[in-house]
């Protein structure tokens, strides 16, 4: 197992090192260039240089004027000396920006992600038991539903019924107008009064694809032969389910749910912008919008490397819930 | 709780007797066919099954490939929700108005051993939990002797009680028929349905099961039924034997009369299909026309009739009833009405 664990480590490394050089590389050929754009408004400025001296000057500034190779490595040997840079559209070191939003991202989704668990997998165990049923057929409509929504048109639903009808909720932000004068509990209840719909969205968009994978491993588990013997035993109904089918339905879970732990660090990108949520989905869609090399690469190399840790977290759960494949 | 189709029941009930532990009476189980949310039709699996078993006996139920034996054995043990029609007493109760507190209870009187013994035993639970969850659910043993009880279990079932610890995934196939069996004894049970329990098996592992599910029986007084298309295995280890076709029971009697007297047409067909182990001795085998009908739509009058060498034409249209032949030997056959 150990053995296996520093192989797969190993070939993450080499995995990693392509995957950085693909982003660097897409990076580099955005169409909005971040010098562009600063040399262009500083050439505006009354009694400037021109557009071109600017351009020369800030280029080799920020280190834009080797080819993208030259470049990459040059990126990566600063990373490797644990130099992760600046910001440009931030201004601050990127770690530091980076600390100050993946938290909040972090609580909203590790709360939308215990509530998808919580709900969907009794629910996909539910409609599996009962196939065919009155039930079944309202849960498997709701889980359709929720995975075809478009995340912007759902929020956008929400926020025109709870928001502009109902008036329960702003619009968008994190934090209401008076939060300031608020006192500690009041400015938590505030944040969390904010968080409620953006934490609605991921749950009901995420939540069907778990809830409709539960169902169809749990009815192909339920058709198994091993089940019928359970029944024949004459173990009790919630025994044979619980017992004896559910533990069957454990593995294609946990890699789905082990897969998405990364996730939690990585932010809802589209939620937190339609939303305004000051989190790291959001924070990084400006910085790519700006051109923000340092920071992007950053953010886009941790999600990778969180994407690699999480499929390895599968496969080594795998071996923890299935006795069959244990001994590799 | 036993939800009937439409079907009118046509059979006449039987009477709890005392000689029996199984009394089987004119059983039908259908499934539906859907077509989205439709019934479309109804494939008639069993259809008119009727025997009755002693104790400590072994009734071997033969047929070809899709007669429904299997399921007139499921069917038997109502592991299906309900049935179409007819009657299963076992130990004179009928087995389908038990409730579901009463049907797990009854679960310890009879079990089943699956045709296969790769699929049947739960791939995420040891060996000693898969035979030792039901013992526990229904209390068979004071907790104390609970283990002692599952390593002689075990042992009744030739294998190593050390082994208890292990997955199913580390066993070849005749240790975990072994298992399979283990399992169903473990209860305590009267009556076994063993379900093509040695197909999955090769020859030499299947002599070993057949002769473990007969000391068994010695042992411990168990009634079998056991259901296989191996017809010599079926001769070797039957008292009684019964011949499915389509869904019904067409010939049922002692083995030796079965075998030395066949009298349905179908049953002459089948048994002249055993091979022979000598290569001087020329086969006289009944070869049947045509291919066996489907069971969503049989035939009308004896379901034979279309492949049935002695064809009459009122064979088309009426539908033939259990007559008793000779004493013990019933057939369901127009041939024989006089």
């Amino acid at each position: 197992m150990r053995k296996y664990i520093i192989k797969r480590l190993l070939i993450s490394v080499v995995i990693l090192f392509f995957v950085a050089f693909i982003i660097y590389a897409l990076m580099r050929c955005l169409p909005t260039s971040y010098v562009e754009n600063m040399a262009r408004q500083k050439s505006m400025q009354p009694g400037s240089k021109s557009f071109e001296e600017w351009m020369e000057q800030l280029t080799a500034a920020y280190n834009m004027d080797k080819g993208i190779i030259l470049g990459f490595f040059g990126w990566m040997g600063n990373i490797l000396k644990g130099n992760f840079g600046d910001s440009w559209r931030w201004t601050v070191p990127v770690v530091e920006k980076f600390h100050d939003t993946v938290w909040l991202s972090f609580v909203m989704g590790a709360i939308s992600f215990a509530l998808e668990i919580l709900i969907a997998i009794p629910l996909g165990i539910v409609a599996a038991t009962k196939q065919y049923s009155k039930a079944d057929y309202t849960i498997s409509v709701i889980a359709l539903a929720g995975i075809s929504l478009p995340t912007f048109f759902f929020a956008s639903l929400l926020k025109l019924v709870f928001s502009v009808k109902l008036g329960w909720f702003d619009l968008y932000g994190l934090v209401g107008r008076s939060y300031d004068q608020l006192d500690f509990m009041g400015q938590l209840l505030d944040k969390a009064h904010h968080l409620v719909l953006p934490i609605i969205t991921l749950v009901v968009v995420s939540m069907g694809s778990l809830m409709r994978y539960t169902r169809t491993n749990m009815l192909e588990v339920l058709n198994a032969d091993y089940i019928r013997t359970a029944r024949a035993k004459g173990l009790p109904e919630k025994k044979v389910i619980y017992h004896h089918a559910f533990r069957n339905t454990l593995i294609p879970l946990v890699t789905i749910i082990g897969g998405s732990l990364p996730g939690l660090f990585s932010g809802a990108l589209i939620t937190e912008t339609l939303y305004s949520i000051p989190g790291i989905g959001f924070t990084s869609y400006e910085s790519m919008v700006a051109g923000d090399i340092p920071f992007s690469m950053f953010y886009l190399v941790f999600s990778a490397i969180l994407t690699l840790l999480g499929n390895l977290l599968a496969d080594i759960l795998y071996a923890v819930v299935d006795p069959r494949v244990r001994i590799a | 709780m036993a939800k009937h189709d439409k079907t009118e029941s046509t059979f006449t009930p039987i009477q709890p007797d005392d000689r029996y532990l199984l009394q089987v009476n004119a059983l039908k189980k259908y499934f539906p066919i859907k077509e989205g949310m439709r019934v479309v039709g109804q494939v008639k699996a069993v259809d008119g099954v009727t025997f009755n078993l002693k104790r400590g006996c072994t009734m071997g139920l033969v047929g070809e490939s899709g007669c429904g034996k299997t399921t007139a054995g499921r069917t038997i043990l109502r592991l299906y929700r309900d049935k179409t029609d007819g009657q299963v007493l076992f130990e004179g109760k009928e087995v389908y108005d038990l409730t579901d507190k009463e049907l797990r209870a009854m679960r310890t009187e009879m079990q089943i051993i699956f045709q296969d013994p790769f699929s049947s035993l739960s791939p995420r639970l040891p060996i000693s939990e898969i035979i030792g969850e039901a013992v526990r659910e229904h209390k068979i043993v004071p907790k104390a002797e609970f283990d002692d009880y599952i390593d002689q279990v075990m042992d009744n079932c030739g294998l190593q009680p050390f082994h208890k610890d292990r997955y199913p995934h580390e066993f070849s196939g005749g240790q975990r028929q072994r298992i399979c069996i283990a399992r169903a004894l473990a209860l305590n049970p009267k009556f076994i349905v063993c379900d093509e329990p040695v197909s999955a098996l090769d020859v030499s592992i299947q002599a070993q099961i057949i002769n473990l599910l007969r000391d068994l029986q010695e042992k411990y007084g168990l009634t079998y039924l056991f259901i296989s298309h191996d017809l010599s295995v079926v001769e070797h280890i039957s008292d009684t034997v019964g011949v499915m076709y389509l869904g019904s029971l067409v010939e049922y009697g002692a083995t030796k009369d079965i075998f030395d007297n066949p009298l349905h047409p179908y049953t002459k067909a089948l048994f002249s299909a055993i091979p022979i182990p000598d290569p001087t001795v020329k086969m006289n085998r009944i070869v049947l026309e045509g291919s066996i009908p489907s069971p969503a739509n049989p035939p009308a009058g004896c379901k034979f009739h279309t492949r049935c060498a002695n064809c009459m034409e009122r064979c088309k249209t009426e539908t033939p009833v259990q007559r008793e032949i000779e004493p013990g030997h019933y057939v369901v056959c127009h041939l024989y009405d006089k």
